[in-house]
């Protein structure tokens, strides 16, 4: 293979394959993968943002090492062998934080090992990686972490700002005093259900605004 | 896609199974030093905060030299038991054990308002897991002076709200004795009177995390009921 056929590293292809999570592709609102953890861990905006960067960071390693081993795995234990990938990484990363970032680790708690039963993991090293060479598999899961990062980060925004008044811990609606006019926050909003309703508003927003992206 | 045989699936997932084995056997072996001593540093930071001392990451050490200088374990009838660390006693495992024969670590420290200090750990279940935190008494074994506590993986936003300031600062001033009745510290749906001396509020969506918690003051200080009477001024 000469030079002439290779691809440059940030040809429209690939770099499509970074902004299509983003919005028409997006693993949640689109392709409605990894509801549970979205649920989960966006009460607050700390741990829904240390949360997006786990989840970017595995899904990229992760379809890089299958990426670069598609070759060699054999088709019928593939499935346990995304899996062991996935565990080990995901494993790594949780001593690692526990031994020299122990507060982010305690902040995460559970959620690390959860990343583990992340569907959009799997999702991606079984319809990507298995498929791709390691690079364009590494602009697929940091595209798809972004993307599930994102629409965590936006409920997460408004589940904090209604539920508790704040934004990062900042007490935003304390300060503008819209306390002392009758305002209260809305219980509501730090219970599951409602992450569900908004993310359901999401959709409805970006379906609304994308006609493509509507069912026939 | 090409067809692997038999023999090279088993010997594929052997390596594999193998090596990621022994990597991660490394891993943890490497890092364990790391990680212990961040868990040793992390209860030291706690005692200094339930004392009322804000602690770095870097300067706990020192300032747990400065502040905490006693410590020494008892037993349920609230004697003092020689040759034993109270710092290297898990509550965990002493709390599996029958009462007679459990450890009570206490600590004693004097902020710089000159307080005497007591400082007690408690350990309980939350919602998905363990809950623990110090509670430091005044030197009338009865009014609390501060308290700390943590979590290993209550729902953020709910019941990971118990290692929050607001829900610990209203624990300052509250009494765990009537007289001479051990009542401990009541967390109350719906909130508690602000002139009740044996109650605060519980949280908002963790019910369950503050029900574990006042079950576990209850449990972990009144073994100490007897040192603490006998204690007192």
């Amino acid at each position: 293979m000469g030079n002439l056929e290779k691809e440059p590293m940030f040809s429209a292809k690939n770099l499509n394959l970074f902004t299509a999570p983003l919005g028409k592709n997006n693993p949640i609102t689109v392709q409605v993968l990894g509801i549970c953890s979205a649920l989960a861990v966006t009460v607050k905006l700390k741990p829904a943002i240390v949360m997006a960067l786990s989840v970017t960071i595995v899904v990229a390693i992760s379809n890089v090492v299958i990426a670069a081993m598609r070759k060699y795995i054999p088709d019928r234990i593939r499935i346990i062998v995304q899996l062991v990938v996935i565990a080990t990484m995901v494993i790594l990363v949780d001593q690692f934080l526990k031994a020299f970032v122990f507060d982010v680790s305690k902040q995460l708690s559970v959620f690390v090992g959860l990343i583990i039963t992340n569907c959009i993991l799997m999702g991606r090293l079984e319809a990507f990686a298995m498929a791709n060479k390691p690079w364009p598999s590494f602009l697929d899961g940091i595209g798809n972490g972004a993307g599930y990062g994102i629409i965590l980060v936006i409920v997460a925004f408004f589940r904090e700002l209604l539920g508790s008044g704040t934004i990062y811990g900042y007490p935003v609606f304390e300060k503008i005093g819209v306390y002392s006019i009758g305002y209260e926050n809305n219980g509501m909003m730090i219970l599951p259900p409602m992450a569900l309703i908004v993310v359901g508003l999401i959709i409805w927003f970006q379906r609304s605004r994308d006609k493509s992206l509507v069912e026939k | 896609m090409k067809q692997f045989s038999n023999r090279y699936i088993f010997i594929f997932s052997i390596v594999m199974v193998v090596s990621v084995a022994t990597l991660l056997s490394l891993a943890a072996t490497l890092l364990q030093p790391a990680q212990e001593k961040n868990l040793e540093i992390e209860k030291k930071k706690s005692m200094l905060e339930s004392i009322g001392v804000p602690a770095d990451w870097d300067n706990t050490e020192e300032l747990y030299d400065k502040y905490i200088k006693e410590s020494f374990v008892l037993n349920s009838k609230g004697e003092q038991v020689d040759g034993v660390d109270a710092f290297t006693v898990v509550l965990r495992n002493e709390q599996k054990k029958p009462l007679i024969e459990q450890y009570l670590p206490v600590f004693k420290a004097t902020p710089d308002d000159g307080e005497k200090v007591t400082i007690l750990p408690v350990e309980g279940k939350g919602l998905w897991g363990p809950i623990y935190g110090y509670v430091s008494l005044k030197s009338d074994m009865n009014t609390i002076y501060g308290v700390t506590f943590d979590h290993k993986g209550e729902t953020p936003g709910l019941g990971a709200e118990i290692n929050t300031s607001a829900f610990e600062d209203m624990f300052h001033g509250k009494k765990l004795f009537d007289i001479d009745k051990f009542v401990s510290i009541q967390v109350l749906k719906g909130g508690a009177d602000p002139n009740d001396i044996h109650g605060v509020d519980a949280i908002s969506g963790g019910t369950i995390t503050s029900k574990g918690l006042e079950k576990m003051l209850v449990d972990c200080i009144s073994k100490y009921n007897d040192y603490l009477l006998k204690n007192r001024i």
